[in-house]
């Protein structure tokens, strides 16, 4: 590996079966610092399996994968992970449920639940420290999942359709937030959608992946610099690269 | 049909089919085809239910200790067996049998021999009803542990919480609507159980009060006996729904939209 080589987070030549069944096989990828990369591709193209070796809940049979050129493989609580669902614990208020991953890393109850309610105005969450995730709008918890996320993280998050569940003018509030919220904060993210408007909008290159068993079949770099236009969506620009990801899948 | 008219009519309902039993209760002791002293009359009974008081006060004190120290140890050994049956798949399958075995076991059949083996004092009292009440929280708590959301144990383990941790911000809480439910039956049980231990011997108690009035054919003083079990194990239940609120603040304030 080089020196001037900035990747957080590698993984190399990962495979993983199961019952016989190839999942995925040699995926190679890579993130760097402060990028957002997305993953796209059918269902059951294996995307949420490479997740789950990612952050280290699966042990891949083959491969490794790499934090800060630290070897991590099949190790979690390195690499942070929201899962499709918000998986807010319904029996926590916000407070305490954003405060948990700061409570699990050994940090007392009082100074996480701080440090965690510190944050509610930049995420947005302002007033719902003492609320219970079942009096939120699905937004709202999916925004305070996304800081739960950014607080269990060392910087580095994996966000599994983290948009879907939501309508889509909720959807389109959310991504302009979420881009706002990833210009202060200090987060290299990989997120999986299906939406490839979604993907293009927000990411600063898209892997895509297809074929059973999956595998990385493609790459696009995202060359339009952020803050992108309002309108970006709607641009010559735009289109140009739908167009070639769409021939891609 | 409006919905406050329906609230109306679902809250009138039990109430007027408990009047209704008890004038038909009045009305058959009435007609005097039944002799007083094999079916009291309601009246009879509210009469003696009310001199009789201060007496079945002081059993029932004796009763409910025996119900509470029981009930407690119940929960104690339930939460223990659970935990560690959820914890360890080979006692699961061990064990499961052997509980549900040993509910059917008749209490009546039981009581006896623990009355031969620990006398008369309150000590098989108390092992009757943690008997009775241990198995409702442990298959609740068993219930409740494998319900659990897998994916939160996922979100749990990739922020690196270890077993400990996974149960004591998942498993534990998750399961409390599961522990309450069997906690509100295990309190009724554990009257009714510590009563029936009383049956068999013993000096005090609402159960020993019971044989006594039995014995005198003193009926109007049995129902009053019963009715005021009843109450008591009602107010158990109550007790129950009053904790599980405090616990369980979240329920009580969840907005249900999805």
């Amino acid at each position: 590996m080089n020196i001037w080589d900035n990747n957080v987070l590698t993984a190399e030549s990962i495979s993983k079966s199961f019952d016989g069944t190839v999942i995925i096989k040699d995926i190679d990828i890579y993130l760097k610092e402060n990028e957002i990369v997305s993953l796209v591709g059918q269902s059951g193209a294996g995307k949420t399996t490479l997740f789950n070796v990612l952050s280290g809940l699966y042990m891949p049979d083959s491969g490794f994968v790499k934090l800060n050129g630290q070897d991590i493989t099949g190790k979690p609580g390195k690499v942070s992970y929201m899962l499709q669902k918000d998986l807010l614990l319904p029996y926590m208020t916000i407070a305490d449920n954003t405060a948990l991953p700061l409570i699990i890393k050994g940090e007392k109850k009082k100074t996480a639940r701080e440090k965690a309610v510190s944050l509610f105005s930049k995420f947005g969450l302002e007033g719902c420290e003492k609320k219970y995730p079942s009096q939120l709008s699905g937004g709202m918890r999916q925004r305070a999942a996304l800081l739960r996320t950014y607080l269990a993280s060392d910087g580095i998050a994996l966000l599994d359709e983290p948009f879907s569940a939501l309508d889509t003018l909720t959807k389109t509030s959310m991504h302009k937030w979420y881009l706002s919220v990833m210009e202060q904060i200090q987060l290299s993210t990989i997120f999986i959608t299906h939406d490839i408007d979604e993907a293009i909008l927000l990411s600063d290159r898209i892997y895509i992946m297809s074929g059973k068993p999956g595998t990385i079949t493609g790459e696009i770099v995202i060359e339009t610099p952020k803050p992108r236009p309002v309108n970006f969506n709607l641009t010559e620009e735009f289109l140009n690269y739908k167009r070639r990801l769409v021939e891609m899948l | 049909m409006t919905r406050k008219y329906q609230s109306i009519i679902d809250k009138i309902a039990p109430v007027a089919a408990l009047v209704f039993f008890v004038l038909l209760w009045a009305a058959v002791c009435g007609f005097g085809n039944v002799p007083s002293y094999m079916l009291p009359s309601p009246a009879e009974v509210i009469k003696a239910f009310i001199s009789d008081f201060p007496v079945m006060m002081s059993h029932s004190a004796v009763t409910l200790f025996e119900a509470a120290a029981g009930l407690l140890t119940g929960i104690l050994l339930a939460f223990l067996t659970a935990t560690l049956m959820d914890r360890f798949g080979f006692l699961y399958k061990a064990v499961y049998p052997l509980l549900v075995i040993s509910q059917t076991i008749p209490t009546i059949a039981i009581a006896p021999i623990l009355v031969l083996w620990m006398g008369f004092g309150m000590a098989p009292k108390i092992a009757l009803v943690v008997l009775t009440t241990f198995f409702p929280i442990t298959v609740s708590l068993l219930d409740g542990y494998r319900s659990v959301d897998p994916d939160a144990v996922s979100l749990l383990r990739s922020m690196g919480a270890g077993r400990v941790r996974i149960f004591r911000y998942i498993k534990l809480p998750s399961s409390l609507s599961h522990f309450f439910a069997g906690l509100k039956v295990s309190a009724s049980y554990s009257v009714v159980g510590a009563v029936i231990a009383e049956w068999l011997g013993g000096f005090e108690g609402l159960g020993v009060y019971m044989t006594r009035v039995r014995k005198a054919y003193s009926f109007d003083k049995m129902f009053a006996v019963i009715i005021l079990i009843i109450i008591i194990s009602l107010l158990l239940m109550c007790l129950v729904s009053l904790i599980r609120k405090a616990a369980m603040p979240w329920e009580r304030k969840g907005v249900k939209n999805k």
